[in-house]
């Protein structure tokens, strides 16, 4: 059977890694393709680059990283942030990545996953959402509200709707982060994980609130999520990946415990 | 040299960087000069058979893959490439495929229980294969080792004597198969770790 994936996540700034809390506040904690590599031998399933400064001129120091990383790793990695056109997603691919992950231009142009899976294949296509939890209304009635522009901005729209619309469009998984959990260290958001993944049929990534594997072990089990994201929980050094994956693997969740 | 056969179906470039890692040299081409001048060939790919086809037939690449795999040249198929050296695909309403193996592609079953869950299809994720056969190619390899699938077909061989091995996904299937001096997985070596680089390297020695 499949395993569930433990995906790590590099913020990338100015090609650099850095790590902030609740998408602010930003230190530097190393080298991408350097860390990536490192996490790449000590069994990440996966490699997410998040790249926050995303404006035009930093657009190829980021593909240089993309490049240099391909190089040395060997699993499949994705590339988000600032990803707006067929264009974009062309170039983080040709540079070595094997999906792109798009959230804000998605949500202002949904058809922009229609036209990325339809290039590229719906593998390649990571729908990012980031919500935040409101009181439900009939606007939104799960719960859970769409914000865009790095949680800066809120939509009006509802996370379950929007993860069902983007699948409908072509998106081939979903990376749901959630604001109010993010860089809390306090677990991830189990009622919206649950929610989306049981009303897609496409793999849902948790994203957001990780701080120790008990916490994956919530969202993997509880959450019906199919990976979990991490990013603090090992830049810090706290745990390593070996070690998230022995307490999965004795909890009996099925992950790859041999690389 | 090692000839990467270019269809349009994908990125072939984590291919190509993986045989670089080992100092293989290698061409990505859909030109059939060049690619006669490989010593062995990879045929990758993803998406769906019916394009896939249409664009090895506008290169002359189908008829070149059946004169390769009986001229003895080894040739590794990769994901959709393995599911094209069948005859059918049932993808896009049935697709005519290479044939060089009897057999044909099917769809995962809607729905696919598993332990009263329903699984997802696309199967996406790492996942274990159940040796049946030994071979060169796939020698010393842990049974514990995980590969990386992303598919939505998979391949039924007639020949069942072809079967290396097989995965399991709510149900059991075809997921490394060999004869004569062909091999074919349907996970992605390129993008499986060091075992898959393992199967890669060990394919770029093998002589069959």
């Amino acid at each position: 059977m499949l395993s569930k994936r433990i995906i790590v996540c590099l913020d990338v700034k100015d090609g650099k890694t850095t790590k902030g809390v609740k998408f602010k506040n930003n230190v530097e904690v190393g080298d991408p393709v350097e860390m990536a590599e490192k996490y790449y031998l000590e069994g990440a399933d996966e490699i997410v680059f998040y790249d926050i400064t995303a404006s035009a001129e930093h657009r190829g120091i980021m593909l240089d990283v993309v490049r240099r990383t391909a190089e040395r790793i060997f699993i499949p990695f994705s590339v988000g942030g600032g990803i707006k056109s067929l264009d974009d997603m062309r170039d983080v691919l040709l540079a070595g990545a094997e999906k792109v992950s798009i959230n804000t231009a998605a949500v202002l142009n949904p058809k922009l996953i229609y036209e990325g899976a339809k290039a590229f294949g719906s593998q390649c296509i990571v729908l990012g959402m980031d919500v935040k939890k409101v009181e439900p209304s009939s606007k939104i009635p799960s719960g859970y509200e769409v914000w865009i522009k790095g949680g800066r901005q809120p939509m009006g729209i509802d996370a379950v709707w929007w993860a069902k619309e983007a699948e409908n469009l072509g998106a081939g998984e979903i990376c749901l982060n959630s604001i109010d959990a993010d860089g809390t260290k306090e677990g991830y958001e189990l009622t919206i994980t649950k929610m989306i993944a049981e009303a897609v049929n496409i793999p849902v990534i948790a994203s957001g609130g990780a701080g120790c594997p008990e916490h994956l072990y919530q969202v993997l089990t509880k959450g019906k999520a199919d990976a979990a994201l991490i990013a603090s929980m090992v830049h810090y050094g706290m745990y390593s990946i070996k070690e998230i994956k022995d307490y999965l693997n004795n909890r009996g969740v099925k992950v790859r415990i041999k690389w | 040299m090692i000839g990467i056969i270019d269809y349009l179906a994908g990125n072939l470039t984590s291919v190509a960087r993986a045989l670089s890692y080992f100092g293989y040299k290698w061409i990505i081409s859909s030109d059939i000069s060049e690619l006669k001048k490989a010593e062995r060939i990879i045929f990758p790919g993803v998406g769906a058979a019916k394009s896939a086809m249409e664009s090895l037939k506008k290169f002359g690449l189908d008829e070149f893959l059946k004169e390769s795999f009986l001229k003895g040249t080894p040739i590794l198929g990769i994901c959709l490439g393995t599911q094209i050296i069948f005859e059918e695909s049932k993808e896009d309403g049935g697709t005519k495929t290479l044939g060089i193996l009897k057999g044909k592609v099917v769809r995962f079953p809607d729905p696919l229980i598993s332990n009263g869950e329903k699984l997802k299809v696309p199967h996406m994720g790492w996942n274990k294969v159940i040796w049946k056969k030994s071979h060169p190619v796939f020698a010393n390899l842990d049974p514990d080792y995980e590969y990386y699938f992303v598919h939505s077909y998979y391949v039924l061989p007639e020949d069942k004597e072809i079967i290396l091995g097989t995965t399991f996904y709510g149900i059991e299937f075809s997921s490394v198969i060999g004869y004569k001096n062909l091999v074919a997985v349907q996970f992605h070596p390129e993008k499986s770790g060091k075992p898959g680089l393992q199967i890669l390297k060990q394919f770029c020695e093998w002589k069959p």
